[in-house]
């Protein structure tokens, strides 16, 4: 059984139409990456699958839990990276990763503490843990951000452009990092990008959206579709040409 | 459902699911038995977890951290030995001191006075700079914080002003009753009004609405590292950001402190009227006893309160911290900067009126 499917999604504002009729399957412990070119949809596609924007029609299931129906229940079950980090300035990335941890559970504040630093050990920031999310670098943020996203070890994880505004060494650093986590921890990972590197590196399996076509064009292993094209956007995409 | 604990002599076991949300309770008891068994080896039987996530983990970990010595542990699948063995390799050295909070370096007060004056005085160099900089200007800028500032205030003002007016009336006029001094009343309004409380009410409103506001927009265009692009861009923020501020606030202030007197006077004039005096009785006794001097002193003072407020409030935005709590700072700090040197001015210009006799 898939543990995300996304069932004859559209996507409308007003008379704008951003994608139609977007349906795929994620299985779980895979890592799964929409792509597509700027405008196409990922972040919107990944709005509805967290539940921050409902869909004008379709439904997506999260561990069997529809977000339209049971957005509480989805919501237990995912972790969210937000393309920003988006970490509460105001607090030290301790506890940045106590926060859900105080909310959700009965756990003593040692414990929330002992948890939220093995966290932050698990993504490379033991030693960084009292520091503000200003006084430390956007890679790290991004570490930061994917370790409060695992503070209560959801089974899916959503990352959204990862390596957004990242060298190639902090952003390959960070690919590694997730294909581990998902070894470690086990969970799905689903990642919007459009970093070709990233995808190649990470993703079992991905889907590409496209503006013009407003909807999915491609779905596949990423090194089917780089090899054996089947539309002329996603040629030019993998093999980074110009239409 | 949560995860259960047992303890016996020879082992302690974790049964059901180690989650962060199954292990909230037995979380102290199974660290105290574990630090119990300190000094003997120390079985722990995971052979019934159901769940074994980071946070299980955790738990286990800790409990090896506060035993302190031989652990086995009976009933780890390789899932969960690979996930123990990769985290205690990620943790930091248990033996390394723990980490403290550095806090940032305090600013003396003196630094903090030095960082005010010298903001003062750039600005004057800005204002006295600016017939040669006046390209950096923009008037859609000062249209609208002239607006805001002034436009948008102006309901509340009036509402305030009205209100303040029936208040003085109606507290004064109980006492001065009694010694048949009631219509003394307007001219004891009126006075107030137009030399005192009109400009300082009003400052006060604007350093609530305006300065705060100022320091917020700056501060988080200080934040996004939109001052220091204009640095670079070579365009000082004190004659782009600040002067435009300055200029718009000055220039609303008259309307604002004549919105005010006049609210004023008419929640006093309702009140006396209620109490039986003519309309043209309360003119007259104003028109007596109040000059134009009064009025024009509290609209001067009102204009200097204005600038006052915009450098504090723009001095506020500019020097500002990182992060939304530093945002926050810089407004707090606008507000009641604004509402001190108002009050401070004030005391200031009524020795110097007194001097001058005016």
């Amino acid at each position: 059984m898939p543990i995300i499917s996304v069932d004859n999604v559209t996507q409308k504002f007003g008379a704008r139409t951003i994608f139609k009729n977007v349906t795929f399957e994620i299985e779980a412990g895979e890592v799964f990456v929409i792509l597509g070119g700027s405008g196409c949809g990922k972040s919107t596609l990944l709005k509805q699958m967290i539940g921050l924007l409902p869909p004008t029609e379709g439904d997506i299931t999260v561990t069997g839990h529809s977000v339209t129906r049971d957005l509480d229940a989805v919501r237990k079950n995912i972790g969210v990276m937000f393309q920003s980090g988006a970490l509460f300035g105001s607090m030290t990335l301790l506890d940045n990763i106590m926060l859900p941890l105080a909310v959700f559970t009965d756990l003593p504040p040692a414990a929330r503490a002992e948890i939220a630093r093995i966290k932050l050990a698990l993504v490379g920031l033991g030693d960084a843990a009292l520091r503000l999310p200003a006084e430390i670098s956007g890679g790290m943020v991004k570490r930061a951000a994917i370790a409060r996203a695992l503070a209560l070890d959801p089974p899916v994880l959503l990352l959204d452009e990862p390596s957004a505004g990242l060298d190639p060494i902090t952003s390959a650093g960070l690919d590694r990092l997730i294909l581990d986590l998902r070894d470690q921890v086990g969970a799905t990972f689903v990642v919007v990008t459009h970093e070709l590197a990233s995808i190649l590196a990470i993703a079992d399996r991905c889907i590409m959206l496209d503006a013009q076509a407003q909807g999915m064009i491609a779905e596949g292993r990423p090194r089917d579709l780089k090899d054996h094209p089947t539309d002329p956007m996603v040629k030019a995409f993998f093999n980074r040409e110009t239409l | 459902m949560s995860a259960t604990l047992n303890v016996t002599p020879e082992r302690i076991a974790l049964a059901g699911p180690l989650s962060a949300m199954g292990i909230g309770t037995l979380w102290p008891k199974a660290i105290r038995a574990a630090r119990r068994a300190a000094g003997d080896e120390l079985f722990l039987d995971i052979s019934e977890a159901t769940v074994l996530d980071t946070s299980g983990a955790a738990l286990i970990l800790a409990m090896e951290s506060s035993h302190g010595g031989q652990v086995t542990l009976i009933g780890a699948d390789d899932r969960a030995t690979a996930l123990l063995a990769q985290l205690r390799a990620a943790l930091p050295d248990p033996d390394a001191p723990r980490q403290k909070r550095e806090a940032g370096p305090a600013r003396s007060p003196f630094e903090t006075l030095r960082v005010r004056v010298a903001f003062f005085g750039e600005t004057i160099i800005a204002v006295l700079g600016l017939p040669a900089k006046l390209r950096f200007l923009r008037g859609s800028d000062f249209a609208r914080i002239a607006d805001r500032a002034g436009l948008q205030a102006l309901p509340l003002v009036i509402m305030l002003g009205f209100l303040i007016g029936m208040i003085l009336a109606f507290q004064s006029a109980i006492p001065m009753r009694q010694f048949g001094a009631d219509l003394y009343v307007a001219d004891l309004v009126a006075i107030s009004l137009f030399r005192e409380l009109g400009p300082l009410l009003v400052s006060v409103i604007l350093a609530g609405r305006t300065g705060s506001a100022f320091a917020a927009e700056l501060g988080t265009m200080r934040v996004n590292e939109e001052i220091a692009a204009l640095t670079t861009m070579g365009i000082d923020p004190e004659t782009m950001l600040v002067l435009p501020r300055m200029a718009a606030t000055m220039a609303i202030m008259p309307g604002l402190v004549v919105a005010m007197d006049i609210s004023g006077l008419l929640g006093m004039s309702v009140v006396l009227m209620l109490l039986g005096f003519p309309p043209s009785a309360i003119a007259g006794q104003i028109t007596a006893t109040t000059g134009p001097s009064d009025f024009l002193l509290g609209l001067f003072k009102g204009m200097i309160f204005a600038a006052a407020i915009a450098i504090i409030g723009c001095r506020a935005g500019l020097t500002a911290g990182n992060g939304p709590r530093a945002v926050g700072e810089a407004a707090t700090s606008a507000v009641v900067g604004g509402i001190v040197a108002t009050v401070l001015l004030d005391g200031l210009f009524a020795v110097l009126f007194y001097r001058l006799g005016l």
